[in-house]
């Protein structure tokens, strides 16, 4: 606020009143402060959120992300922990990254399917520690490029990259211009689509749809009319079960390309690796957690069995706890052995 | 955003100075041109000859990806440890964390029975009955949608966010209003939030404060305060100066004539401040839920993960409701200000003791909730329609994408809409040499208004430049134009109807308060359903947004029409179309252009959405930059957004509503 020198009596009274309901508004802004915090530091990164359980009740957040293998996977660790545990289980949709910095700052508890983020695994798992490796869940990923099968069938040759440009004018979208359409989801997800065109000398327009769910559904809208595309994929995913897919082959995977990607990521030239999937624990948690830690820390399954839960969410319209419900109740020898102390 | 009637009603013209007006602007106008294209053939061969080439010259930009990357940096690793963070930030957050919690608990408290009784009776007590049926009908929808518990989270944040943007605002409109300086300081920054779409923002709030409440909060805060601030100070500065003198003869001290003349005068606007609050904070939901907001944003970004249409529209239903309910309440508590007080309610309701009343009646039923069984909403009352929706859903998508006869499928819409509109203008705009870009924005900004809006015009618009995202920025203008167009073409052929036809119009106010609460997000889906991926699913969902504050503001505007001068050209014998061509329109083409302003502001929110869609350009770079924490391209990206906003208000705004401009 600025006090100006030629003030008026009611600018100069105004200000009167401004400074003392600003000093008082301050004072009162302090002791309320005080008196809810108490004196001193308020570490921010150990705030809960305002809406979980009571105090006293053992509650245990995770964080889901935006696909639907990571919500199969909270899903039953939720219904698990919930019924079996007697736990309060909050969940919290974030993205990849931000996911890690909520992790690290204890926003969250656990991320239980990581695709691999060397740089966030360097500066919270190495440097400071926040953040504790969990081990693998078992599933293993792919990322890939993906045609339909009733395309595949008809034309063979479209899943070797080499002949990719020979299809390029059927797969023209007004999005791509002249070029044919090599379509990307979210911008969060692990790309070198952009390079792998540009290097692979390849006759396409990357399109980003934004958003996962923007691209599901348009996948979903190009098989229902039989239309030829070109996808960024990632198994697993239970929309494979909907509309199967093949994948086209891309020059193959090396630890030389992978070395090279890592320095300049313009100049990868090869297919994706395949990334056996991570957790990943809040130190704090990890150390302390007690029966939801070593739970979380035990629990890995299989592709099929993830997809199970994935397509029962997203096909069928259950909600996630009714699929898990369903799950858990048909599959008791695969989590019997994730339970601690039995 | 507002259902509230548009705060500024532009005084109607005479039909007497619209002529001579008119010659005289164009004449100015014609100067104006002329002086402007004296100094581009001055400047533009230098300027061709230092850089040539039609895009923004890379000697003229300012990589930030270095400083931008070493703070975020910075701040990652200094959160738990620096006293700022510790000792400010840290004691804010955990206000935030602990008020909202304080609020939430005595929602649960309540029980349902409590929460729609005091709601219901506070909603009688203000507003009448009427939208005290509304309230309950509400309440009880919500909890039938089986969305009790987020309701009541989205409540406890909207509660605090309001009373905390209210605070905020009117601190800062209150010096803003008695003080001179620091409504000039404040008018630009003001001027400049109001352009601002919430998405371009929430990167750095999560930077600080981590993905969560606090995050959401202050995210909401900081959009919502802005036009509380603005009403508050124009209310102060406007009190009639008559009044004011009157007041200090009789000897008042400049607290007393604070206190008892000028913020009285005000409640008009204040009352209309806090409702505006509201509708900002309440768009604010679903956003705020992309950095942890949790309620029922939440479920709507949930359900979008996973496609499903039917459970994104559960939750977002009560949304709307609550929107609508408390837009409503505090219109009617405005308008009902300046009338006597106490006339509307029942006896019971009437009189300070009123209060107390509302109060143990709550009380009372909270309790008969609690021993009647659960204070949250009972499981077994619930209606799901998440499965009717998506069949609906799947039924217009299945009929409407491809191959109807005639008119042909929504898909086909969508490719000629990019062929042949929105790709020409986006390679015309990136092909067009930026000082032409930079000559034709001064031009149009200057020919509207002064001098001063041309040179903010102007420098946004090379803002952009230096930033070196010129190419993503033209992208995104022409999406917002071509929307823009369609909007207009579309809202002003439905306003020029709803004003003809009180009916209509009638009709219509239920569909466009839906439509301008709804939060985006649910429709984004659907409308890749429809067009997909790509600019014109953005471009619709754009569309869809804008219209209701367009087709109000025409309508209201042809309505304020001089009926004088409506009659005396019907008596001289002109048809209905002759009236509204040469007389309604022309005498309402302040309105007109107040709804251009508006309609341009909300295209550009929503386009950048569109960046969740395959709209690309500057509103991926922002969901990128959300996604991936990258401060760098997000912040560049968002920041170009706020000058793209700044430059079309400027181009779109006339001078004379700059003084009177509301919220």
């Amino acid at each position: 606020m600025s006090s100006t020198p030629s003030a008026t009596p009611a600018t100069a009274a105004a200000r009167r009143v401004r400074r003392r309901t600003a000093a008082g508004s301050a004072l009162l802004a302090g002791a309320v402060l005080l008196s809810l915090t108490g004196c001193g530091k308020a570490d921010m990164t150990k705030q809960a959120s305002p809406f979980a359980a009571a105090q006293g009740a053992k509650s245990v957040t995770l964080s889901v992300q935006t696909w639907i293998g990571a919500q199969a996977n909270v899903a039953v660790a939720k219904y698990l922990l919930e019924h079996e545990l007697d736990y309060h289980v909050d969940t919290v949709q974030v993205d990849e990254i931000p996911a890690w910095d909520a992790l690290s700052q204890g926003r969250v508890d656990a991320i239980l399917e990581d695709w691999g983020h060397p740089d966030q695994e360097r500066r919270y798992v190495q440097d400071k520690k926040t953040i504790t490796a969990g081990g693998g869940n078992g599933v293993t990923g792919h990322i890939g490029w993906f045609v339909p099968k009733y395309w595949a069938d008809a034309h063979p040759e479209v899943t070797d990259w080499k002949n990719l440009n020979k299809f390029a004018a059927q797969l023209r979208t007004p999005e791509s211009g002249d070029k044919g359409q090599l379509m990307d989801g979210s911008p969060s997800y692990v790309t070198n689509d952009k390079a792998l065109v540009k290097n692979l000398h390849l006759d396409y327009e990357v399109v980003f749809a934004g958003s996962e769910a923007a691209q599901i559904t348009q996948i979903q809208q190009f098989a229902k009319e039989k239309k030829p595309f070109l996808t960024y994929w990632y198994q697993p995913q239970w929309l494979f079960n909907q509309v199967p897919m093949v994948e086209v082959k891309l020059p193959a995977y090396t630890d030389a390309c992978a070395e090279k990607g890592a320095k300049d990521p313009t100049t990868v030239d090869c297919a994706y690796p395949t990334t056996p999937l991570q957790k990943y624990f809040n130190t704090d948690f990890a150390q302390s957690g007690g029966a939801a830690a070593a739970f979380l820390k035990s629990f890995t399954w299989t592709k099929e069995n993830q997809n199970d839960v994935s397509e029962m969410i997203a096909s069928d319209g259950l909600s996630a706890d009714e699929a898990a419900k369903r799950w858990v109740e048909k599959n008791p020898d695969v989590w019997k052995r994730w339970l601690p102390g039995k | 955003m507002s259902t509230a009637a548009p705060p500024t009603t532009p005084g109607p013209l005479t039909a007497a100075d619209g002529g001579p007006l008119r010659t005289a602007l164009r004449h100015r106008g014609l100067g104006k041109l002329l002086l402007l294209a004296v100094a581009a053939a001055v400047l533009v061969p230098l300027v061709r000859a230092t850089w040539p080439g039609a895009t923004w010259p890379t000697g003229l930009t300012v990589d930030l990806s270095g400083p931008l990357g070493r703070t975020s940096d910075w701040i990652i690793d200094n959160r738990d440890s620096h006293p700022l963070f510790v000792y400010v930030l840290g004691h804010l957050s955990n206000a935030v964390v602990l008020s909202v919690r304080a609020v939430y608990l005595l929602l649960l408290a309540l029980g349902w029975t409590g929460v729609t009784a005091g709601v219901t009776l506070l909603a009688w007590r203000v507003a009448g009955l009427r939208i005290a049926a509304t309230a309950l009908v509400s309440f009880a929808v919500s909890g039938l949608l089986g969305m009790w518990v987020p309701t009541m989270q989205t409540l406890a944040l909207m509660v605090v966010a309001v009373l905390a943007s209210v605070v905020v605002g009117a601190l800062l409109g209150l010096a803003a209003g008695l003080s001179d300086r620091v409504f000039r300081l404040l008018r630009p920054v003001l001027d400049t939030m109001q352009v601002l779409p919430a998405f371009a923002y929430l990167l750095p709030v999560v930077l600080v404060f981590g993905i969560g409440v606090p995050a959401a909060l202050l995210a909401t805060v900081v959009y919502a305060a802005p036009p509380m601030a603005r009403l508050t100070a124009l209310g102060l500065r406007g009190a009639d100066p008559g009044v004011l003198e009157a007041v200090s003869s009789l000897g008042a001290t400049g607290r007393q004539r604070l206190l008892t003349a000028r913020l009285p005068l005000a409640r008009k606007e204040l009352l209309l401040g806090v409702n505006q609050t509201i509708m900002m904070a309440l768009s604010m939901v679903v956003i705020a839920s992309m950095i942890g907001a949790a309620g029922l944003g939440d479920r709507v970004y949930q359900a979008l993960a996973s496609v499903d249409v039917g459970a994104a529209l559960a939750a977002a239903i009560p949304i709307v409701l609550l929107a609508i309910v408390m837009d409503r309440t505090t219109a009617a508590a405005g308008a009902r200000l300046g009338s006597p007080a106490d006339t509307t309610g029942p006896k019971a309701l009437r009189g300070p003791l009123a209060w107390a009343g509302i109060a143990v009646l709550t009380a009372v039923l909270a309790v008969a909730g609690r021993l009647a069984g659960s204070p949250v909403w009972p499981a077994g009352w619930t209606v799901a329609i998440a499965r009717p929706v998506n069949d609906v859903k799947e039924w217009m998508v299945d009929h409407l994408y491809s191959g109807v006869p005639v008119v042909g499928g929504t898909a086909d819409w969508a490719a000629h809409f990019t062929d042949w509109v929105l790709n020409p203008l986006r390679d015309g705009l990136t092909a067009l040499p930026w000082y032409g870009a930079l000559l034709i924005v001064a031009a149009l900004a200057w020919l509207i208004g002064t001098w001063r809006t041309a040179l903010t015009a102007v420098l946004a618009m090379a803002a952009i430049g230096v930033l070196g995202v010129w190419k993503p920025a033209m992208n995104t203008l022409s999406q917002v134009l071509a929307a823009l167009a369609v909007t207009l073409v579309i809202g002003f052929a439905v306003g020029i109807a709803a004003a003809g036809s009180r009916r209509l119009e009638a009709v219509l106010r239920p569909v466009l308060d839906v439509m301008q609460t709804m939060p985006q997000f649910v429709y984004l889906i659907p409308v890749v359903a429809l067009f997909a991926v790509g600019r014109a699913p953005a471009a619709a969902a754009a569309v869809v947004y804008a219209l209701p504050a367009v087709i109000r503001i025409t309508t209201q505007g042809l309505r304020q029409v001089d009926p004088g001068a409506v009659e005396s050209a019907r008596s001289l014998g002109a048809t209905r179309r002759q009236l509204l061509r040469q007389v309604q329109l022309p005498l309402a083409r302040p309105a007109l252009l107040l709804a251009v302003n508006q309609g341009v502001v909300l295209v550009l929110a929503v386009v950048i959405i569109g960046g969740l869609v395959g709209g690309g350009a500057l509103g991926y770079d922002v969901v990128t930059g959300l996604a991936t924490g990258d401060l760098a391209l997000g912040l560049v990206a968002g920041v170009a957004i706020v000058c793209l906003g700044l430059m079309l208000d400027r181009v779109t705004q006339p001078t004379a509503r700059r003084t009177a401009k509301g919220a």
